[in-house]
């Protein structure tokens, strides 16, 4: 498929799309490299450099976590759909979903920076933050939900229109159905956020139900994983199998993933809430089943993309059973190939994550694992691997493109997924081994667990070890990030050689004949609605009546500290 | 669809299914199972610990920042073979309610009762951990439970 040349507004959009979020991201990344040796108990302080420790967890998490992701999600998507409808970007609707996604994230950074939002990437109620984080994230949002509504949908029917006869590029159904998710997703975490969280900080309520918060808070919240997810797998699909030089091994299993995870990745959020009494655990045990069943399509997508490249490395000569392993291009300067790197990577650690989150899912098993340094270990597999690895190297990837120059200092961007990949390895198995001694997350073990002058009921000198090798592993992550930022900035500052455009390694399929069960979308959508239906009307219902006793009041985010709202609106009212 | 792709997911949906038996095994036939929402409404405003028959403990767990209400401030004594149920709320913010080397493994939330119960077979000392983000004092909410 042909490069398509991209320029003015359209190239400034999606080029600072990906170098915005990216600056934060340094922040982000060094933040955790702080939390990483604070938890280690190589740093004992309860601050660095002026930013408080659980200021530093919020500004990782919504940075890494909401920031990047969401932006790079809307860039490569635009790019995505550029690309392969050949129909321009509707200007106007990218520079209203710009200004709005820029402006929300400096509201809710300047809220963050100041201490004034010191709640965690989860916020979850009675804490409250200041005002302009919930409406900086709610701008954040909005503003990426709009070129899916505005541009894609009707680009997308044009191009139906055109071309009556042919099927929907994988690559376009991919992204719709992730900006599908996305909006059903975004719906009910807006309705905490609106109806609760927001008149709570300005005062406007005085009490909230912190558990339908929460239900309503992990209705998105899982879901969100797979907003990540789904580009990296437009990735593994679309791209991978032409980086090795094959084809993707089957098209329709590519399709079925991708709507699979349309029908099942929402209605699971309660296996986020296993620990939590007002809801009943049958209903529990449902998420559990269903969070299996969104397990699927990343066996099929494992079995797809390792067949992928098993064929694409037999084309190049590779023998025997495990010998197309040896064939791959790992370490490749030529073209594009670098590439590959970063997306075998990415897939080495989310067997890790993969396997994590299988015993996360599983019920009763999660009682063992849940809130301790398991789920940091999990998660950075995930979100820190695959996602991370895959964005990472396609920021990369675009900018080239879109500046049109070649990337500079290209051993260092083919080391830095290694490095990476190493760093997580090793911190996903110390973060285990913590995790099942009890470690919990989100805390500043440094200057508690870790201290001995911290006295009997807190030390825990058993932990010691693996957490130092947990920091070994986030240290050597790090300075694979280092190569990475080397070549990006050289990339991003270099002399232009080329016409500044967008193109893709796309793949053909091996397999290409369809069913008919994977090219109509109407019914995958209303099947989702139902299962969403059946699976949350009972539990919100049970987070409002028989769950509760009583509503709570709110706690406000001050310097770092929470303070009880009613003692902050007593001391207004003194002269 | 190709011949090897549907017996991939064949396979592999076996292998969930199987994986979901045998926690329907483990919550109904072995009783570890999840906490539950409560038949009755039961308000909390207060941590207690009662004796409530032979060996048989309940403890109402009232979670603050930054330390456990259990009728004493974060330390319960009780003997070893002691079945006990934990019912946890929370005063402010969220907290959480981990006895490490058990099952009990709870969230502490303003305003909802958490419950579980858990036989202690072993004598010795069971951390008590507060493992949600409460505020700066967070890293050092901790408990202990004595098993004599």
């Amino acid at each position: 498929m042909q490069a398509v040349p991209v320029k003015g507004a359209t190239r400034f959009i999606i080029l600072s799309e990906l170098i915005i979020p990216f600056i934060l991201l340094i922040l982000g990344v060094l933040l955790g490299l702080y939390q990483a040796l604070a938890r280690a108990g190589i740093i004992k302080s309860a601050d660095l450099f002026g930013i408080n420790y659980y200021q530093g967890l919020t500004l990782h998490g919504v940075i890494n976590a909401v920031v990047f992701t969401t932006f790079f999600a809307v860039a490569f998507g635009n790019a995505i759909m550029l690309h392969q409808l050949k129909r321009p970007l509707k200007e106007g609707v990218q520079w209203v979903s710009w200004v709005l996604m820029v402006g929300g994230t400096l509201m809710a950074a300047w809220a963050m920076l100041t201490g004034r939002a010191t709640v965690l990437y989860t916020f979850y109620l009675p804490m409250v933050a200041h005002w302009t984080f919930y409406v900086g994230a709610t701008l954040l949002l909005i503003g990426s939900i709009l070129p899916y509504f505005f541009d894609w949908i009707p680009n997308t029917l044009a191009w139906r229109r055109e071309n009556p006869n042919a099927k929907l590029p994988l690559a376009v159904l991919g992204n719709l159905v992730n900006f599908t998710l996305w909006f059903l997703i975004i719906l009910p975490l807006a309705t905490t956020v609106l109806f609760q969280m927001l008149p709570l900080s300005l005062g406007l309520i005085k009490e909230a139900n912190v558990l339908l918060s929460r239900t309503l808070f992990w209705f998105f919240g899982h879901a969100l994983v797979y907003f990540w997810l789904i580009p990296s797998y437009i990735m593994l699909y679309t791209m991978l199998p032409k980086l090795v030089g094959g084809k993707l091994y089957s098209d329709s299993a590519a399709r079925l993933a991708f709507l699979l995870f349309l029908l099942f990745s929402i209605p699971v959020g309660l296996h986020h809430q296993y620990t939590e009494g007002g809801l009943s655990s049958g209903w529990k045990l449902w998420h559990a089943f269903l969070t299996f069943m969104v397990a699927l399509p990343s066996f099929i997508t494992a079995f797809t993309v390792a067949a992928s490249l098993e064929h694409g490395a037999r084309l190049n000569g590779a023998q025997g059973l495990f010998g197309w392993m040896g064939k791959l291009p790992y370490w490749s300067h030529e073209g594009d190939k670098w590439l590959f790197a970063y997306l075998i990577s990415g897939l080495i650690l989310f067997l890790f994550g993969g396997i994590t989150g299988i015993v996360n899912a599983s019920y009763n098993l999660n009682l063992i694992v849940h809130n301790t340094a398991w789920i940091v270990g999990h998660f950075h597999t995930t979100v820190g691997g695959l996602v991370t690895l895959s964005f990472l190297g396609m920021t990369l990837f675009m900018v080239a493109k879109l500046r049109g120059v070649d990337i500079k200092a290209k051993s260092l961007a083919l080391a830095a997924p290694y490095l990476w990949m190493v760093g997580f390895v090793i911190f996903e198995i110390a973060l285990s081994v913590t995790g099942l001694q009890g470690a919990p997350r989100r805390s500043n073990l440094g200057i508690s667990y870790l201290d001995p002058a911290s006295g009997e009921l807190l030390y825990r000198p058993d932990w010691l070890f693996w957490s130092h090798v947990g920091a070994l592993g986030g240290v050597i992550a790090v300075i694979g990030f280092l190569a990475y930022m080397v070549s990006l900035f050289g990339t991003l500052f270099a002399k232009p050689v080329k016409q500044p455009e967008i193109d893709f390694p796309m793949s053909e399929a091996l397999h290409e004949q369809t069913t008919p069960l994977v090219t109509n979308l109407r019914p995958w959508v209303t099947a989702t609605l139902l299962l969403i239906a059946i699976s949350y009307t009972y539990p919100v219902y049970e987070s409002m009546t028989r769950g509760i006793v009583a509503n709570a009041p709110g706690y406000q985010s001050e310097g770092n500290n929470l303070v009880p709202q009613q003692a902050l609106q007593q001391q207004s009212k003194l002269p | 669809m190709d011949r090897f792709e549907k017996r991939a997911i064949a396979l592999a949906l076996s292998l969930v299914l199987m994986f979901f038996g045998l926690i329907v095994y483990a919550a109904k036939g072995l009783q570890a199972d999840l906490p539950t929402c409560l038949p009755y409404k039961r308000e909390i405003k207060q941590g207690a610990f009662q004796e409530i028959g032979p060996n048989r403990y309940q403890v109402d767990v009232v979670a603050f920042m930054w330390g456990f209400d259990m009728g004493q401030i974060n330390t319960i004594r009780i003997p070893r073979g002691a079945i006990v149920d934990f019912y946890v709320t929370s005063r402010d913010v969220m907290h959480g309610y981990h006895i490490d080397k058990t099952l009990v493994n709870l969230m502490a939330i303003p305003g909802a009762i958490t419950y579980s119960r858990v036989k202690f077979d072993r004598p010795g000392e069971y951390q008590i951990i507060c493992h949600e983000y409460c505020g700066l004092g967070h890293q050092n909410m901790a408990g202990k439970v004595i098993v004599e």
